[in-house]
C-alpha cells in the first residue's frame, strides 16, 4: 500500500484551504483528492457575486474565489492534486481507497482531512407527498443547469424554502425570463442571508409566503401545480388555509446536510472540531453548514494547521 | 404485412417472461409496450420479493404458480445473470392467537409444497434478527424466500428474448383489436400488427384490452401500495424479509430487503379508482411507519430517501389465466398482483401450454441462447473485481453517481442496452436512486444519454414524452 503523510478528501474551498495551510505549517507530502473534473467544488456554479468580502476584502464571484485558491494549490509542488478521484472507502487506521478513471488505489495516510462538503435536502427528506413528475429539482441542480450547462429547467417556478441557493436561483430564473410564482417558507422568517432576501426576492417583486408549506405536488409527467397550507409557528397546519399555485417546476431549497457517509460508515464519531480518531480531521460543510465561504476558508486553515501539528 | 404467430401486449414481468419462454420455439413473436421503456407499468413498483408461497390458499392458482415460480426463478436468474438472493422470510406473531395462526399458515403452505418451514422461538429471533421488536413471541420462518431486482429481471428477460428473435415495440399503445379470419388485427399508436394468437398481459389495462375483443368477463381494480425506501447505510436493518400476519386483502406492511441494498418499508393497500394515480400521501407514510415500527421499532423516518406508489392490478382474489373461447386464440393473463413476480416463470409455462392446447405448434428451435452475460454493477462488486474492471476499461473508474457508485461505463452500457429515459437509466443502473436523488449526477447522465442516442439535451425525458427534464436553453 502506498504511504502518504496527508490525504485531503475534497477539493472545494475547504480542502484547498486545508491543503495550503498544511503546507504552510510544514507538511511536505499532501495528496488532494477531488471527485469532480476540476477543483473548486460548488463555487464553480456560483457565478453571482458576494464571495470574498471578509477574507479578500473584495467582492468576487464564486469561480473567481475558487481560482485564487486553485492558483495557490497549483504553485505548491508538494500538493499533488488527483481529479476525478472518488473515495469509496475510509478506515479508522487511515486507509483510504479511491477510484479514478483507470485505477483503484489504496493508500495508507498518516493524517486525513475530510472536506467532502454537503448535499441539499431533497423533497423526500422533508416528506412532501404527491406525484413524482419531471420538474422537481434541488436549487443547486437548477443552478448547474443554467450556469454550467446553458439549459433552462423550467418556466414557472415555485421555490420551496428560502435558503440562500433558493433565493439566488429565484433571481437567476427571473433574469432568464422565467416566472417565479412564489417562494414558500415554512418558518416565520428567511433561513438565508438577509441581503439575499432583499436583493433576490424583494427587488424582483417575488411573493414570499412565510409560515406556509407545500402539502402536495401534482402532475403526471411534468409538475402542474402544488397545494400550499398556512402553518402556525409550531408548524401546525391551519385548517381552511389551503390554496394552489400553478407551476411547472418545484425548486427545493430547504437546507443542506453534511456529506459524511464515509466517516459514519467507518464508525468514526464527530466531535468538537475533530473526529474520534486522532489524525482524522474535518473541515468545511461536511463538518458544519456555513453561510459564507470566507468562514469556511478561515476554519479550514485551522484544520490544516492541526493536521500539521499532529504530523510533527 | 408480416403476420406474427403470437403478439403479447404488455412488457412487464409477465409479458417478457412469456415472450422469453415462447422464444424457445420456432415462432414469430411481437411484444408490444405502450410506454417508452419496458417495466414502466406495474413491474416498476414491485417489491422484488420472491415469495415462498406461504400466504396463499392451497387450492389457488396463485399458490401453485408461486411455489413453482420460486423454484424456476433460481435457474432463470442464473441463466440471465440476475442476482437472486435467498434471504428467507419471517412472519411474526406477537401473541398466542397469532402463533396459532402461524400454524395454520404453515400447514397450508406445506400442502402447497413449500419446503423448510419451521416455527422459530424468541431465542432464535433474538439471535438471528436482532432489530426485531422484542415483543415478538415467535415466527414462521420460510427459508426459500428471496429477493431480486424486479426491473432488472424484466430488462434481462427482454434482452434474452430479443436475442432469440422476439421483436419488441415500445411506445406502442394498442387502441383497437379486430378478430378477422384466422388472425388478429391490432391497431396501435405506432402502426398495425397482425398475429395468429394474442396474449393479453396488459396489467392495469388488461380489462380494457380484453373488452376490445368483446370479452368483458373481468374488471381490473387498482389497489394502491405506497412504499418508502431507506438509505443504503441501513442495509443491515433486517437480515430477513419480515412480515406481519397477512390480512384479508394484503400481506401487510413489510420490512423488505432489496437487491439494491436499500431496505424498504411498505406497502399500503388502498383501493383506488384512477389507474394513473401514483401519488403518495402523508396518511400512507404514517401508516407505513407505524406498522413497520411494530416490527422494527428503531426505524427512523430521517433515513427515508425515496418513496413511490404502485398499483396492483386486482381482478378478484386469484390470477386469471385462460384461453377465451369467445375469441379463439386470445389468452388473458390478468389480475397478476402479488405473488406475480415470483409466479412469472410458471405463468409463462402455463401460457405456453394453453397456446399449445389451442393449436399453436410448439417446435423447439435448433439453438436457443438461454445464457446472458451478467450485467456489471460496481455497487455489487468486491474491490478486487472493481480493480480488474477498471484496468480493463478505464470508464469503470469514472464514477457518475456518487451515492450509489455507478460509473460512466455502466450508464453508457445501459443506454446501449435500451435505456432511452432518465428513469430507464435509473432502473437499470441505480444512478440517481440514492440519497441525493440525482442532484449531482443528472446533468452528466443526460449528456451520456444525448451522446449515445444523438438526441438533443432538451428532448431527454424522465420517462417519456411530456416528462422532458428541461424546458429549453438558458439565455
Amino acid at each position: 500500500m502506498i504511504k502518504r503523510d496527508l490525504v485531503i478528501v475534497g477539493g472545494g474551498p475547504a480542502g484547498m484551504a486545508a491543503a495550503v495551510s498544511a503546507y504552510e505549517n510544514g507538511v511536505k507530502d499532501i495528496l488532494l483528492l477531488e471527485r469532480d473534473q476540476y477543483l473548486g467544488g460548488i463555487l464553480n456554479q456560483c457565478v453571482h457575486t458576494g464571495f470574498g468580502i471578509n477574507y479578500f476584502k473584495e467582492i468576487l464571484t464564486g469561480p473567481e474565489y475558487a481560482d485564487r485558491f486553485i492558483e495557490k494549490v497549483k504553485n505548491i509542488p508538494e500538493i499533488e492534486v488527483s481529479l476525478k478521484s472518488i473515495v469509496v472507502g475510509l478506515a479508522r487506521d487511515k486507509a483510504v481507497t479511491f477510484l479514478k478513471p483507470g485505477r483503484l488505489e489504496a493508500i495508507k495516510a498518516k493524517a486525513i482531512i475530510m472536506a467532502t462538503g454537503c448535499r441539499e435536502k431533497t423533497r423526500e427528506m422533508v416528506h412532501i407527498q404527491g406525484t413524482r413528475p419531471a420538474g422537481i429539482f434541488s436549487a443547486g441542480l437548477a443552478q448547474k443547469f443554467i450556469n454550467i450547462e446553458g439549459l433552462l429547467p423550467g418556466k414557472e417556478i415555485l421555490v420551496v424554502g428560502s435558503g440562500d441557493i433558493g433565493l439566488i436561483m429565484a433571481r437567476r430564473f427571473t433574469l432568464e425570463g422565467a416566472k417565479v410564482q412564489a417562494i414558500v417558507e415554512i418558518q416565520k422568517e428567511t433561513r438565508g442571508l438577509l441581503r439575499n432576501m432583499v436583493q433576490c426576492a424583494e427587488d424582483f417583486g417575488i411573493p414570499v409566503y412565510f409560515n406556509h408549506k407545500i402539502s402536495r405536488i401534482y402532475g403526471k409527467d411534468r409538475v402542474e401545480k402544488v397545494s400550499v397550507l398556512r402553518v402556525d409557528d409550531n408548524f401546525n397546519e391551519i385548517p381552511g388555509s389551503l390554496f394552489e399555485i400553478k407551476c411547472d417546476t418545484v425548486l427545493m431549497s430547504v437546507g443542506l446536510i453534511p456529506e459524511n457517509e464515509l466517516i459514519e460508515m467507518a464508525g468514526i464519531r464527530i466531535e468538537e472540531n475533530k473526529t474520534s480518531v486522532p489524525g482524522i480531521f474535518m473541515c468545511g460543510n461536511c463538518f458544519k453548514i456555513y453561510d459564507l465561504v470566507d468562514r469556511v476558508t478561515e476554519d479550514s486553515f485551522l484544520a490544516g494547521k492541526l493536521a500539521a501539528e499532529y504530523l510533527k | 404485412m408480416k403476420t406474427y404467430d403470437v403478439a403479447i401486449i404488455g412488457a412487464g414481468v409477465v409479458g417478457t417472461s412469456i415472450a422469453r419462454e415462447l422464444a424457445r420455439y420456432r415462432l414469430d413473436i411481437a411484444l408490444l409496450e405502450k410506454e417508452e421503456d419496458l417495466a414502466f407499468g406495474v413491474s416498476k413498483s414491485n417489491s422484488g420479493i420472491i415469495h415462498p408461497g406461504t400466504q396463499n390458499p392451497p387450492d389457488s392458482l396463485k399458490g401453485k404458480l408461486c411455489v413453482q415460480g420460486n423454484f424456476l426463478i433460481r435457474k432463470i436468474s442464473k441463466e440471465l445473470g440476475v442476482d437472486f438472493k435467498e434471504v428467507g422470510e419471517l412472519i411474526v406473531a406477537f401473541n398466542e392467537g397469532d402463533a396459532r395462526e402461524l400454524l395454520r399458515l404453515k400447514k397450508e403452505a406445506g400442502l402447497l409444497g413449500v419446503t423448510g418451514l419451521r416455527i422459530v422461538d424468541r431465542e432464535w429471533l433474538r439471535k438471528n434478527e436482532p432489530n426485531l421488536n422484542s415483543e415478538a413471541v415467535c415466527s414462521l420462518y420460510a427459508p426459500t424466500a428471496g429477493i431480486i431486482s424486479p426491473y432488472r429481471f424484466v430488462y434481462d428477460l427482454a434482452e434474452n428474448a430479443v436475442k432469440n428473435g422476439v421483436e419488441v415495440f415500445t411506445k406502442t399503445k394498442v387502441t383497437n383489436i379486430n378478430r378477422l379470419d384466422g388472425y388478429f388485427e391490432i391497431g396501435a399508436s405506432s402502426g398495425v400488427f397482425k398475429s395468429r394468437y394474442l396474449v393479453n398481459a396488459a396489467g392495469l389495462f388488461a380489462d380494457e384490452i380484453s373488452a376490445m375483443l368483446g370479452v368483458n368477463n373481468f374488471k381490473i381494480k387498482p389497489r394502491k401500495g405506497e412504499e418508502f425506501i431507506l438509505d443504503k447505510k441501513k442495509t443491515d436493518l433486517a437480515r430477513h424479509l419480515i412480515f406481519p400476519l397477512p390480512s384479508r386483502i394484503s400481506k401487510g406492511v413489510l420490512i423488505i430487503k432489496t437487491a439494491d441494498g436499500n431496505p424498504m418499508i411498505g406497502p399500503t393497500a388502498e383501493d383506488v379508482e384512477d389507474k394513473e394515480d401514483f401519488s403518495t400521501s402523508d396518511i400512507g407514510l404514517n401508516r407505513v411507519l407505524t406498522s413497520a415500527r411494530r416490527l422494527i421499532p428503531s426505524i427512523n423516518d430521517r433515513d427515508i430517501i425515496a418513496y413511490f406508489a404502485g398499483l396492483r392490478p386486482v381482478a378478484g382474489s386469484d390470477f386469471i389465466i385462460r384461453h377465451e373461447e369467445k375469441s379463439p386464440g386470445f389468452v388473458n393473463v390478468a389480475g397478476i398482483q402479488s405473488p406475480g413476480l415470483t409466479a412469472s416463470p410458471a405463468i409463462a409455462l402455463l401460457v405456453a401450454g394453453i397456446l399449445k392446447d389451442n393449436g399453436l405448434a410448439l417446435k423447439k428451435k435448433l439453438i436457443f441462447h438461454g445464457h446472458r452475460n451478467k450485467t456489471i454493477h460496481l455497487f455489487a462488486a468486491p474491490a478486487s473485481k472493481t480493480r480488474r474492471l477498471i484496468k480493463k476499461d478505464h470508464a469503470y473508474g469514472d464514477i457518475v453517481c456518487r451515492c450509489e457508485m455507478v460509473s460512466a461505463k455502466e450508464i453508457r452500457d445501459a443506454v446501449k442496452r435500451g435505456a432511452r429515459t432518465m428513469d430507464g437509466v435509473k432502473f437499470r443502473t441505480r444512478a440517481q436512486a440514492g440519497r441525493c436523488h440525482g442532484s449531482f449526477c443528472t446533468t452528466r447522465i443526460m449528456k451520456i444519454l444525448a451522446e449515445e442516442t444523438r438526441m438533443p439535451l432538451t428532448e431527454i425525458t424522465k420517462r417519456g414524452k411530456g416528462s422532458e427534464i428541461v424546458k429549453g436553453s438558458s439565455r
